[in-house]
């Protein structure tokens, strides 16, 4: 396409644009909401994935709790096989004195509760093993569980397979919910440029006479539809930037306190949501032209 | 020039509009298509810009079959043939300079040709002092200058005219006649569909007289003469 014919039809997007502002509002505003509500969802998505992945790092480990009176040979056995094992990145020993010391810096301020315990420690010796993925956690536990010396074993995996089986759950939720949204403005916007096409049909039909191609009839709504929905874009970044950042300010700290997790950082996913809020609002306004003008040209 | 073919149309509705069209019409004609209401002769027309399709046989356009030629190639078969209505259509919301303009723009003419060869038109339709008005501040006559003007400022071989008097009183029928038959002295063929009698026998052209879509009469320096076969 000669470059003459497509600054015209740009030049036409615009003028077109701008004589349908009224309509063109409308079409903006219901993306704006659409990918603002998109932009709800994707958060909470991204957070919840974020949590899960801190909850599996700081739950990637077994505990092996030794009896008081295993022997040396055998705790030494354990040792070995646990190190033999698959998945396993380190092996630690945490020593009855150590667990009391942890316990003790745990409780801060209540520490005056254990004083007196160091004498007679109930707490017992342990292993710690890190492992690279809490999958590995069963077949560890399995095989050191007969093991003699062994009194008790703790590990987080039924915790952790419910809050993936949940986050799944909200994360697939979540994406059917962005698609009905996406769905809905692609109709939305159509309908704009539908009111917009009713309105050109004449003109439209003229230009047909006159010559002029399909694209270059196209071209002038496609460009308006892109227009109307990059500004649904923009001004959505700006309102979820914006308003998750007051959120982050605000809430973060004590999120942190409560349930010791953090939100993501607002300038951290500020990319990711900049490009998809774009790429989706130009996608649903040229869509919706493209579905529109399908009718009205088979003059 | 153009030739129709055993050229047939019938419509979905089992109309039949057209039945076995054979004519040449040769390159600089001027030729009248005439018939009653219902005769065949907007069918004619609209085979002619591919605005319906034929059922039967062909229809070349400087050599080229027109009914094998695709969707996509039917804007470039429109800017070979220029053609005018009786209802005008112009665009209302532009003036008369750039509704002639605008048929070269989507051409994708140089600003600089459109800016030469716009005034050019319209003075040849004697519109030039209307260039700044729109359409609506016109009469009826300079609506259907405006219309011819933006139906050859490309330069058609062909110009097809389908009732361009059909609104207009008699003495401003003429006047469009004249700006036809000059369009047509310049080289154009010109193809108008009409039932102004008057017009017809004025003009001493080549006459096509269709009655239920059949060419009952082909004549040279013709009239207008239905109405005399029917009585």
């Amino acid at each position: 396409m000669k470059f003459r014919i497509f600054k015209n039809i740009t030049k036409q997007g615009f003028q077109s644009m701008w004589r349908n502002r009224g309509m063109g509002l409308a079409s903006v505003s219901s993306i704006t909401a659409v990918l603002m509500i998109l932009g709800v969802i994707l958060i909470l998505i991204l957070s919840i994935n974020n949590i899960m992945l801190d909850t599996k790092t700081k739950f990637d480990e077994v505990q092996v709790f030794l009896a008081d009176e295993a022997k040396e040979e055998d705790v030494n056995n354990i040792a070995d096989v646990l190190k033999n094992s698959e998945g396993v990145v380190s092996v630690t020993y945490e020593s009855k004195k150590q667990a009391l010391e942890i316990l003790r810096k745990d409780w801060d301020e209540d520490a005056y509760l254990l004083e007196g315990l160091e004498d007679d420690n109930p707490l017992p010796n342990s292993y710690i093993i890190k492992l690279k993925d809490i999958k590995y956690a069963k077949s560890i536990v399995d095989k050191v569980s007969g093991l003699a010396g062994v009194e008790n074993i703790t590990y987080y995996q039924e915790i952790i397979d419910k809050l993936m089986v949940l986050a799944n759950y909200i994360r697939f939720g979540g994406l059917a919910i962005i698609g009905v949204l996406v769905f809905v403005s692609v109709f939305i916007i159509s309908n704009t440029i539908k009111l917009t096409v009713t309105s050109r049909k004449r003109e439209i039909n003229i230009m047909k006479y006159v010559g002029a191609t399909n694209n270059y009839i196209r071209g002038p709504f496609i460009i308006e539809g892109i227009l109307l929905g990059l500004c649904g874009a923009l001004i959505s970044i700006l309102i979820v930037y914006y308003g998750y950042g007051y959120l982050f300010d605000a809430v973060n700290e004590k999120l942190y306190s409560m349930f010791t997790f953090y939100l993501i950082e607002p300038k951290n996913i500020f990319n990711d949501i900049a490009i998809m809020f774009a790429t989706l609002g130009v996608g649903i306004g040229a869509l919706g032209s493209i579905v529109s003008l399908k009718r009205f040209l088979n003059v | 020039m153009i030739k129709f073919i055993n050229a047939s149309k019938e419509y979905k509705n089992g109309v039949k509009a057209l039945s076995n069209i054979n004519l040449e019409i040769y390159k600089g004609e001027f030729v009248f298509i005439v018939g009653l209401s219902g005769a065949g002769k907007s069918t004619l027309v609209k085979l002619l810009l591919k605005e319906e399709n034929v059922t039967e046989g062909n229809i070349l356009l400087d050599g080229l079959d027109i009914t094998k030629i695709s969707n996509r190639k039917v804007p470039y078969l429109r800017r070979q043939v220029g053609v005018v209505f009786q209802d005008f259509r112009l665009l209302t919301n532009k003036t008369v300079y750039e509704n002639v303009a605008f048929a070269m723009e989507i051409v994708g003419a140089h600003p600089k040709e459109i800016r030469r060869r716009v005034p050019m038109i319209l003075s040849l339709v004697d519109l030039s002092r209307k260039a700044n008005s729109f359409p609506d501040q016109l009469s009826g006559g300079e609506q259907q200058r405006v219309s011819i003007a933006r139906s050859i400022v490309n330069n058609p071989p062909v110009l097809i005219a389908d009732e361009p008097t059909g609104n207009l009183d008699p003495e401003t029928a003429m006047e469009i006649m004249k700006v036809l038959s000059d369009i047509n002295g310049r080289g154009t063929t010109v193809l108008m569909a009409t039932h102004a009698r008057e017009i017809v026998n004025t003009m001493k052209k080549r006459v096509i007289t269709l009655e239920d879509g059949k060419v009952i009469r082909d004549e040279e320096k013709g009239g207008y003469e239905l109405e005399v076969s029917n009585i």
